[in-house]
């Protein structure tokens, strides 16, 4: 079984992140791999566990940097990574984004053999569109079970478990297949020292677009469909009162909200 | 006047708020039209109401497919109104099957996708928050039809009067699309109390709460607030997921956003930090959470928020 699992290096979200003079996120900053990734990360190593002959393969599209993504993946156990890196994608939106992905996976099944499954994250922690995935799976033709916060493997058969608001669904799919996985599906591992040393080791595959029959004008501002028009730090919130309850608290706070119109 | 196309989220016919707002939303557009997808008994009732926010027309689709599997045939059954309707664009709410609905059919009819967003002006130009809620992004789409995700409660629903006319609409999933199967649905019991993203008001407790959600319950159920959770007091088990906000869980923007033994970790505060307004109570008088409340009470939520609600009770 050939897994391959989605990694997307983001900025720190603790840190500030920086913008370009296109309104696009400066993905050369400070950054890591998106948390929400762990968790796909995860599903995959224990099914590679599970299986008799199976290889985790880690997959980034992103700037030079993005590579820690991968290599946080590797350490934590992921068998070697590969790094989609062009200037060019720089600025891509989501369904630019999910063309370049769905173009990485194709390249990995000439090079390596087919793929049974995608895996990854339900949202990034930057973007947060949700969107990728199910557009990968899309330009692929794969079927998709998407925000998934369980799933198992019975043969060719992947059961899931999507939870919503009002009712809980499960979805089967039959590989191949792409997943997209909440951070309720499980605990992600951290790296053991013998993993960081191993992860040194590991094979690690970079390809420009030319390499992924993809046209620069696929890609980038050229290739995508919206366009950010402006981007800006949201009005920092004013800490209003604050009041230590000396056994008046809860009248007090209600005194406040019936002033507001709130009660 | 072009057309703009609505997904009509319902249960059984009773067309949910969010709707409305899109409905209202749409208008600045062009002309609502209505997709609804269930029998044609529910249409018949949600017409109604779907004329009385403007919609034009309401399409129909029946084809059992729609929800005997997940997602793609809706992707299919948007994409197929995009290209024989060429509406000027598509409102959904930002739900997680509209969201892959809309981004299915963006993909299939090269259009661009924007989601989450929670203000939209009259030229299509959307307002999305993005890192957790620190920055504000205004974007558009630039090619093909724009395909938008609105946040409920984001936009006022207006009243207008539409003619409401039902249409049905011939549509009939591919066997592409009928691959991720819906083999079993677990109705989850109701709480009874408003619904977390529409509510006017929610109170959240957090792992302050120790597991004892009554004063939170109580509190809420006096002001009529939804009642929210941390991840914290998720993952503890004291309050389903689908009940968390933040960054993993629910984004909520309510008037009034009450947070209990809850410290405002920066996940949180990414499900929370556009409500109007924000309380905290918390026993650290430098718990983060203070830093964006406007109103805030250093003290043990196990006695302030009891004594709230016997005042709030003796107002009524
Ligand atoms: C990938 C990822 C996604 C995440 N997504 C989310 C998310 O969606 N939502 C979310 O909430 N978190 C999320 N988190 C977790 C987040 O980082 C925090 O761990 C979590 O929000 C903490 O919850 P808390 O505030 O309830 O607990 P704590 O941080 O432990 O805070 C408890 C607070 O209660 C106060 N307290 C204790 N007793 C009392 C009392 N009797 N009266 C009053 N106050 C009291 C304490 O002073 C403290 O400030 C995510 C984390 C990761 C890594
Ligand atoms: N540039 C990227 N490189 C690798 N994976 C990505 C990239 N962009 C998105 N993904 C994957 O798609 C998921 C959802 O991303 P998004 O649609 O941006 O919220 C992420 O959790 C990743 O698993």
């Amino acid at each position: 079984m050939r897994i391959v699992t989605f990694v997307k290096y983001v900025p720190d979200a603790a840190g500030d992140p920086e913008f370009l003079d296109d309104n696009t996120v400066d993905r050369e900053s400070d950054g890591l791999l998106s948390e929400i990734d762990e968790y796909p990360v995860e599903l995959a190593l224990t099914l590679a566990e599970d299986a008799d002959d199976a290889e985790v393969i880690a997959l980034t599209v992103g700037p030079d940097d993005a590579v820690d993504a991968v290599r946080k993946a590797l350490q934590m156990g992921a068998d070697s990574g590969v790094h989609i890196v062009d200037d060019a994608i720089a600025g891509s939106d989501a369904l630019a984004t999910a063309k370049v992905l769905a173009a990485a996976v194709k390249k990995v099944e000439e090079e390596e053999g087919p793929v049974d499954l995608i895996l990854t994250g339900f949202a990034s922690t930057d973007g947060n569109t949700s969107v990728v995935p199910t557009q990968v799976a899309e330009l692929l033709g794969l079927p998709a079970a998407t925000v998934v916060s369980a799933a198992e493997l019975d043969g060719q058969t992947l059961k899931t478990r999507r939870d919503g608001d009002t009712s809980s669904r499960t979805v089967e799919v039959q590989l191949p297949a792409l997943v997209s996985v909440t951070d309720q599906t499980n605990d992600p591992r951290y790296p053991s020292f013998k993993g960081i040393m191993a992860a040194k080791k590991k094979p690690l595959e970079e390809y420009e677009l030319s390499e992924l029959g993809l046209d620069e004008g696929e890609v980038g501002a050229a290739g995508s469909y919206t366009e950010v028009v402006e981007i800006a730090a949201a009005p920092p919130r004013q800490a209003g009162e604050v009041v230590t309850d000396e056994g008046e608290g809860g009248n007090q706070l209600v005194e406040w909200l019936a002033s507001k119109k709130l009660v | 006047m072009s057309e703009v196309l609505v997904l009509v989220d319902h249960v059984g016919g009773t067309v949910q708020k969010s709707t409305f707002e899109l409905l209202t939303a749409a208008a600045q557009l062009g002309e609502p039209v209505a997709v609804f997808v269930g029998s044609d008994a529910d249409a018949q009732t949600a017409a109604a109401d779907l004329a009385k926010y403007g919609a034009a027309k309401v399409l129909v689709a029946s084809d059992a497919s729609l929800t005997e599997f997940l997602v793609a045939p809706q992707g299919e059954l948007v994409a197929s109104l995009v290209e024989s309707r060429q509406p000027a664009a598509v409102l959904a709410s930002a739900s997680a099957d509209n969201t892959e609905a809309l981004a299915r059919s963006a993909a299939k009819t090269g259009s661009g996708v924007m989601t989450n967003v929670s203000d939209l002006d009259g030229e299509g130009q959307g307002t999305q928050s993005v890192f957790a809620g620190a920055y504000t992004v205004k974007s558009k789409v630039i090619k093909g039809v724009p395909h938008i995700l609105l946040k409920p409660n984001s936009i006022e629903a207006a009243e207008a009067s539409g003619a409401g006319a039902v249409e049905a609409v011939d549509f009939t999933a591919s066997d592409a699309a009928k691959t991720a199967k819906i083999t079993a649905v677990e109705e989850k019991a109701s709480s009874g109390r408003p619904s977390l993203t529409e509510a006017a008001a929610v109170v959240s407790g957090g792992r302050g709460t120790g597991g004892d959600f009554g004063p939170v319950e109580q509190f809420a159920d006096a002001i009529g607030a939804a009642v929210g959770a941390s991840r914290a007091a998720v993952d503890a088990g004291w309050y389903p997921h689908s009940s968390q906000v933040g960054q993993t869980g629910k984004v909520v923007s309510p008037q009034l956003y009450v947070a209990a033994g809850i410290s405002g970790a920066i996940q949180h505060r990414a499900g929370m930090q556009t409500s109007k307004n924000i309380v905290a109570i918390n026993k650290d008088d430098e718990a983060p959470i203070f830093e964006l409340s406007d109103y805030g009470v250093v003290g043990d939520l196990f006695t302030v928020l009891p004594q709230a609600t016997e005042a709030v009770n003796a107002r009524k």
